[in-house]
């Protein structure tokens, strides 16, 4: 055991992937030589050579399209995209390809490849280095999407998806990176995909969050908790996601409250949403409130904390749900 | 102050069988006559198959299908210098380098009928399913020849492409990756002049599409792409140079698209009927006919009698795929992931309980 930050345990699944399995690929542009500009893989390319930790030209679509090749043909391609704005430029090769090519050949091929990439705002970053894609890619056939929020379920979450024998896009919260340490084991385990975490138990409310606003949603939480007493659920897989353990949360509080920062219009949040309405109506006690990213491109350091949910909204949102 | 030149290339263009049959002995690739009888059969039967599959079409028997027609040598020349497996990335207008790898035609016939079950290559052949989104499989084709050099295995992969893809930014990508990581992947280009209704000059400003690869750090050339024998040449020495660790190769198979585009399509919109027929007179069958006859290889009851095969095998396969009983209503959700998650698994079961 060793406490590690989530890049630490980033760097530490890809170690251990790549120590268990040859197949292993790791692949991106500064991946190499570089360690990444987050320095998620630092070192690697010392220990395991040029040939499993590859630095590649400068091409998102490229990276993306190699990789789906590298797969079909018996490696396990897991690619940095840098940041996830980027993601953009790979989006045909992963939605028209990755996604299809297991029901194209009938199940002869899989494309069983990871893309990680640094995913969210409040980074002070330049434009597109800040998007949150979880809704793009869990609308994706063929697609796994998942985004952790803490050291240990990052590498145990990593080290399922490299496991994994579909597609899975690998949404690491860049602003938390090194804002949370804990315990991680050095050792090889997994954290299965498709089920959530209780971040904090509670009878109140229920709050469904992923990614970094698991961070910020626990620390609003912890300042209201004399008044209200919130379950918070991590949900850590956006696709497939768990929707039994946000039904029997509600079940048990009556109350729900979606925090996501990608725009909310046809945000996973909605997803949540329809899905408790349609199976759990009877047990909500009030109207489902969403708090989330506008439908606004993410603003520019300046103002990017009007745009993401922060604290008071949180705050607020909460005692939306409570008062009805 | 310095002025010199950096780089100077050129670009050759090879063909070994002339319209009229006739061979140049240094330019022609090692094959017993028995091989070269096996390119021709194979040949018809590409071309009896892709009579009869625009006839299908016709009567409605089948989808949408593009035709070969007039591409066989660049197909058949190709596919036909890989093994087993070697892995053959096929686009929508490769029915001919399937047949050549041993996809069973009644499966591809349901691929154009619109049946899912069809692309599943047959074991032990690495033929990736067909790429409808132009040029993206060169990606593919890159990535899995990387793979194939990191695992230190000899197989290479081969994909085709049109004059269009190259337009494509997968395709620019793709050499790219393969000229750095000295992959062993051979770019097939079927330049056949035209990408739907655009012509190849407005696809490039460049003089020939094969010398893009030299900007990629690796060699480009040009095929007589009606010429088996010079494709099919081509393709051995850029197979045994992959194989032999030495990289990528790009070949321009110079030829043309004699139907329409697609079954959708009327090129006399855009193509005139005489340039069409100055390319009739180079039918990349009709060459190899005169020279097989020219060597004595071939007698008319022969030829008769290979077409005669081939339109049997051809009918059979008509048969076959008629024959097939229709997918299980359900069989869309089966291969989305190696184990249902729970979403679709719910929306399976509604699906199921809907259709009882």
């Amino acid at each position: 055991m060793a406490v590690m930050n989530i890049v630490q345990a980033v760097n530490s699944a890809l170690k251990c992937a790549l120590e268990e399995d040859k197949s292993v690929v790791v692949l991106g542009e500064d991946v190499g030589v570089n360690g990444g500009v987050f320095r998620a893989t630092d070192g690697l390319q010392k220990i395991f050579g040029p040939k499993r930790v590859v630095d590649t030209p400068l091409s998102e679509l490229g990276i993306a399209g190699v990789s789906v090749g590298m797969a079909v043909n018996g490696l396990k391609p897991v690619a940095e995209i840098q940041f996830s704005g980027f993601l953009y430029a790979a989006f045909d090769q992963l939605v028209s390809h990755a996604g299809r090519i297991r029901t194209r050949s009938r199940g002869r091929f899989s494309c069983p490849l990871v893309v990680r990439t640094p995913s969210g705002g409040g980074i002070r970053a330049l434009e597109l280095h800040c998007e949150m894609p979880e809704s793009f890619f869990a609308h994706a056939p063929g697609i796994k999407v998942v985004c952790p929020s803490t050291p240990y379920d990052t590498k145990g979450l990593l080290l399922a998806s490299i496991k994994d024998p579909d597609p899975v896009i690998f949404l690491e919260p860049t602003r938390i990176y090194r804002a949370i340490k804990e315990e991680v084991p050095d050792n090889f385990y997994a954290v299965p995909l498709g089920k959530a975490r209780i971040a904090k138990q509670g009878k109140d409310v229920t709050i469904v969050t992923w990614g970094a606003m698991v961070k910020y949603t626990l620390d609003a939480v912890e300042k209201i908790k004399n008044d209200i007493d919130a379950e918070v659920i991590d949900l850590r897989t956006i696709y497939p996601f768990d929707s039994k353990a946000i039904l029997e949360s509600v079940k048990k509080t009556g109350r729900l409250v979606i925090i996501h920062e990608a725009p909310r219009t046809a945000g996973f949040g909605a997803e949540i949403s329809a899905t408790v309405s349609e199976k759990g109506l009877d047990l909500l006690s009030a109207p489902i409130v969403r708090i989330t990213g506008y439908d606004t491109t993410l603003p520019f350091p300046k103002l990017e904390k009007e745009y993401i949910p922060d604290e008071a909204r949180i705050i607020a949102g909460i005692k939306k749900v409570m008062a009805y | 102050m310095v002025k010199k030149i950096l780089a100077k290339f050129e670009v050759s263009y090879l063909q070994a069988l002339d319209e009229e049959g006739n061979a140049d002995q240094q330019l022609m690739p090692k094959l017993s006559e028995k091989e070269m009888l096996r390119l021709y059969e194979m040949m018809v039967l590409v071309r009896a198959f892709d009579d009869k599959a625009f006839s299908l079409q016709r009567q409605g028997r089948i989808g949408t299908y593009l035709q070969i027609k007039g591409q066989e040598a660049a197909q058949v020349g190709s596919a036909m210098a890989l093994k087993d497996d070697d892995w053959l990335f096929p686009m929508y207008r490769s029915a001919g380098a399937l047949i050549a790898r041993k996809h069973p035609m009644h499966l591809i016939l349901a691929y154009y009928g619109g049946d899912e079950r069809s692309l599943k290559a047959p074991e032990g052949i690495n033929n990736f399913p067909i790429c409808i989104a132009v040029g993206t499989q060169t990606l593919h084709a890159a990535g899995s020849a990387i793979a194939s050099s990191l695992k230190n295995e000899k197989s290479v992969s081969l994909v085709y492409l049109g004059d269009g893809a190259t337009s494509k930014e997968d395709c620019m990508s793709a050499m790219n990756f393969a000229g750095v990581f000295k992959a062993p992947v051979i770019f097939l280009v079927e330049n056949n002049q035209y990408a739907i209704s655009v012509p190849r000059k407005t696809q490039t400003a460049s003089e020939t599409i094969a010398q893009k690869a030299i900007a990629f750090g690796f060699e480009g050339i040009q095929i007589d792409g009606n010429d088996i024998f010079g494709v099919y040449g081509a393709v051995k020495n850029a197979v045994e140079k992959a194989r032999a660790g030495k990289g990528p190769t790009f070949i321009e198979c110079f030829t043309y698209r004699l139907g329409d585009h697609s079954t959708s399509d009327d090129a006399a919109r855009y193509r005139l009927r005489e340039e069409v027929a100055e390319w009739q007179k180079k039918d990349p069958l009709l060459r190899l006919e005169k020279f097989l006859s020219n060597q004595k290889l071939l007698t008319i009851a022969k030829k008769e009698e290979i077409l005669e095969k081939a339109k049997e095998k051809v009918e059979e396969a008509v048969e076959a795929y008629e024959a097939m009983e229709p997918p299980a209503k359900d069989d869309f959700f089966k291969f989305m992931f190696k184990e249902m998650p729970e979403q679709l698994k719910e929306q399976h079961d509604e699906f199921m309980r809907s259709h009882l």
